[in-house]
């Protein structure tokens, strides 16, 4: 499998074969592509190439299936505890155009001494190891291929062994990294002392390694009661962070800041977040915007939280943004799901493209309440870094409790987060380096005295030791598995039934987990429609039936409730009967090839039979029958004839006849289809004409047995009439010839 | 921190007449004031994660590494450095980086370090 082919399954096996001697393809963060694109007519100011292989937006169908892609990247985060199955998602979502793909940690992950190893299963994330990243990095470096565009793969580099998995990170391919050492402080109560002096180290390896770094700043808005209060604050940890990293070595264009609309509607959304988006894009103009969409103020409503989302997509486009990350619907209600991720992802591409160049139609005000408000929250941000300077310095203020006060700053209400300067995991744990203290490797921050043993290796002190792992990725030590009760072998073993075989079940994340959703609604109050679901789900034979989702349509008329619950039946692929499916050619194809050849249809329903909705619809331009490809028809109206169908067809010098039979009674459909050719034969015309039979009950097989020369059952759309009606034609004329 | 009011209109009595430029160049004045002695720090200290990255660097094994720096700051010799030690074990007694490492960390050459570094001071 050196190729992946958008009609076969990425096979998981063969991404984990021989995963010892894999290397990524490359290293550093890539942007896209950017610049106007014409797609069907219409330009694009903030656009990107389209992709190689994708899905577009459902839409797209009545545009010649075109897939806009906006300017900037698009992220989506998937970690779900099963890497394996993650990779399956990371396909679809690049799809769908995700190009930075994150990896979320396990739970308990950043207070881990030093790096985990193996395939274990995540709480609410994955153990990010080796053979993990190389696994799905390995998986990326085939998708990207695929679709056409580069994917950045992200993680975190964060907790007490940060140093080692920037190392790590390095080695293996990863294009960014989260690093900011105050969300070690604020929400891993990790040591200020060590999280400072480990993050100087990691920031240079990211440097070295040209990755994107996002910082932290946006937790503080999670974490505070009003979330909009602590902007001031937002633009401090912002400032800390970046120019830290920035003194390190981090070039400004690699460093981006997370930033999150604070506030969600039904606070008047954009009052507060516009402002503040503004006031932070002035400031930091030299670095990069990841903008990220709000999940403090997300329930379980999937339509609210794409709502809040696309009002943070409209920001973003008012304003800037340089990566845009995505939040699933979902994620107010469980750890995400596919089908959420693909959700996210084509909300943002839908908002960013049909938003496009909104800034070349308007301008934001410059006076008033945007600019005040936008002055306001940077003095008072200047204001709260006089007050730490005078506390003396970032340990102490921390140490007071300055950070994610709920106060807007200046006010205080001495409920921020308190940390002590010696206290807290891997406190005292920072060692002085001697005056002969030294390590010969790349990338290595701060004092380093190579000189005592070759003052020609002071600029590349892994000279010493014939290069390091960076120079020779042949020196990276490659561990398989620790575990052997808890690894993606056994995995695998349990659901390898249902990998490329007959057997399917329904996902929702994990490969045959058996989930699946009911959306109920009862025409009563909450309390007892939460129980009636439950019980509803138990008689659907579902097992762990769970309430996922409720809201209240009147308090006594009615309730709507979603559960999710699994089935135990296994689906056998070989006992389904798939429909045969008609292909399509492009409208403009049909256009272009109707007008050189005119072609006429005859059409009615035939015998006794008054059900005339069907064909009407798949006639009439209004409904996209064949008309609006400039095929004529003349519709004889119900009950015709078998012959007269044939008689007109000759008179008209029609090219088709197409015959509506529903009534199936005795089966006179398939009768009279064998009447129509039989007449056609007689007149002396079969040759010259093409029979189409449609009806709820008739299917292409069936159609055909009966010579017809094609039949279309239940939701055919015109396209696939009209698109066979050219092909055949096509064919006819070479006949003839 | 105590409660207070907010007193941002008495507070930025030296801020308001400032330009949107002016503003910008005393945010990063400020930051840079802020940040400075943590860049310091980085540069004087280390810790274990940073030595353990070292040795990820110089080849070993996330086991091996933790297991040296371990047995190394046991011994009160990660000031100097643990990718220091492996690399002295293996000029000195003509061993690869490897061998020097792996021998490191099964309690071998300890005594011969702490006698080269402290004699180097």
């Amino acid at each position: 499998m050196d190729k992946l082919k958008p009609n076969q399954k990425l096979d998981i096996h063969h991404i984990l074969k021989d995963l010892d001697k894999y290397h990524p393809k490359k290293r550093g963060w890539v942007w896209r592509e950017q610049g106007d694109i014409k797609l069907r007519g219409f330009t694009y100011k903030q656009a990107s190439p389209s992709l190689k292989n994708f899905v577009p937006l459902p839409s797209s169908s009545s545009l010649d299936g075109i897939d806009p892609q906006p300017d900037c990247v698009v992220t989506t985060e998937i970690a779900s505890g099963r890497f394996e199955d993650d990779i399956r998602r990371m396909r679809m979502a690049a799809y769908h155009g995700a190009d930075h793909v994150m990896v979320i940690r396990t739970a308990g992950q950043s207070h881990f001494d030093g790096l985990l190893e193996g395939t274990p299963q995540g709480v609410g994330g994955i153990p990010v190891t080796r053979k993990q990243l190389r696994a799905q990095r390995r998986a990326l470096d085939l998708i990207e291929e695929e679709v056409g565009r580069p994917i950045n793969y992200h993680s975190y580099v964060s907790g007490v062994a940060g140093p080692e998995i920037a190392v790590l990170f390095t080695e293996e391919g990863v294009n960014g990294a989260h690093q900011d050492p105050q969300y070690n402080v604020l929400y891993r109560n990790i040591n200020m002392i060590r999280s400072f002096v480990d993050a100087a180290e990691s920031k240079k390896v990211l440097a070295y390694a040209n990755m994107a770094q996002i910082d932290g700043a946006h937790n503080a808005n999670a974490t505070a009661r009003d979330a909009w209060k602590v902007m001031p604050e937002l633009l401090v940890q912002h400032a800390i962070n970046s120019v830290f990293s920035e003194k390190i070595g981090i070039k400004p264009e690699n460093i981006a800041l997370s930033t999150v609309p604070p506030a969600a509607s039904p606070t008047p959304d954009l009052k507060l977040n516009l402002p503040y988006a503004v006031a932070l894009r002035e400031f930091f103009d030299k670095y990069k915007m990841r903008a990220q969409m709000n999940t403090k103020y997300m329930d379980s409503s999937t339509r609210e939280a794409t709502v809040t989302h696309v009002l943070n997509l409209l920001v973003s486009r008012l304003t800037s943004a340089d990566i845009q990350s995505t939040i699933t619907p979902d994620e107010g209600r469980n750890v995400p799901w596919h089908i959420y991720n693909i959700e996210a992802l084509d909300t943002a591409k839908q908002a960013l493209v049909g938003m496009d160049d909104i800034l070349g139609m308007l301008d934001l005000k410059t006076d008033g309440y945007l600019y005040e408000k936008k002055r306001e929250i940077q003095e008072r941000a200047i204001l709260m870094m006089e007050e730490i300077i005078e506390m003396g310095g970032y340990f102490k203020a921390v140490e007071a409790g300055m950070f994610v006060d709920s106060g807007e700053y200046p006010e205080r209400n001495a409920d921020g987060i308190s940390r002590e300067i010696d206290g807290g995991v891997g406190k005292n744990s920072v060692i002085a380096r001697d005056e002969d203290y030294m390590a010969p490797v790349t990338a290595h921050y701060g004092y380093n005295n190579v000189a005592q043993y070759d003052e020609n290796a002071k600029d590349d002190p892994a000279k010493l030791i014939g290069g390091s792992t960076f120079e020779c990725p042949e020196k990276i030590q490659f561990i398989d598995e620790l575990d052997d009760s808890d690894n993606v072998y056994l995995r695998l073993e349990e659901t390898e039934k249902y990998r490329d075989s007959k057997w399917l079940k329904p996902e929702v994340e994990w490969l045959a987990d058996g989930t699946v959703t009911v959306d109920l609604f009862f025409p009563i109050g909450l309390k007892i429609a939460q129980e009636a679901a439950i019980l509803a789900g138990k008689n659907m034979n579902l097992k762990d039936v769970e309430v996922i989702h409720k809201e209240v349509l009147h308090p006594s008329e009615g309730t709507r409730i979603q559960i999710k619950g699994k089935v135990n039946f296994d689906i056998d692929m070989e006992a389904l009967k798939i429909p045969e499916e008609i292909k399509t050619i492009s409208e403009d194809e049909i256009v272009k090839y109707v007008k050189d050849n005119p072609i006429k249809v005859i059409a009615g329903t035939g015998g006794s039979d008054e059900h005339s909705v069907g064909i009407r619809e798949v006639l009439d331009i209004k409904h996209g029958g064949v008309e609006k490809f400039g095929i004529k028809y003349t519709y004889l109206g119900t009950s015709v004839p078998i012959e007269k169908f044939v008689d007109a067809a000759i008179e008209m010098d029609a090219q088709c006849i197409m015959m509506s039979t529903i009534i199936s009674h005795d089966d006179i459909h398939y009768k009279n289809m064998e009447k129509l050719h039989n007449y056609a034969i007689e007149k002396g015309v079969r040759d010259k004409l093409i029979l189409l039979a449609g009806g709820t009950q008739v299917t292409p097989e069936i159609a055909r047995k009966y010579k017809m020369d094609q039949g279309f059952g239940r939701g055919t759309k015109g396209i696939q009439i009209a698109s066979f009606l050219v092909n055949q034609h096509k064919a006819m004329k070479l006949n003839e010839n | 921190m105590k409660e207070r009011n907010d007193d941002y209109t008495n507070r930025r009595q030296h801020l308001k007449n400032m330009t949107d430029k002016e503003l910008k160049e005393y945010f990063y004045k400020l930051s840079d004031k802020i940040v400075d002695p943590l860049v310091d720090l980085g540069h004087k200290y280390t810790s274990k994660s940073i030595e353990r990255s070292v040795l990820l660097r110089m080849g070993f094994s996330s086991l091996e590494a933790k297991a040296i720096v371990d047995l190394l700051n046991e011994h009160n010799l990660l000031r100097k450095g643990a990718g220091h030690c492996v690399y002295r074990v293996s000029k000195d007694k003509n061993l690869s980086i490897r061998d020097a490492g792996i021998s490191i960390s099964e309690g071998e050459h300890i005594e011969y370090l702490m006698e080269v570094f402290n004699n180097n001071g």
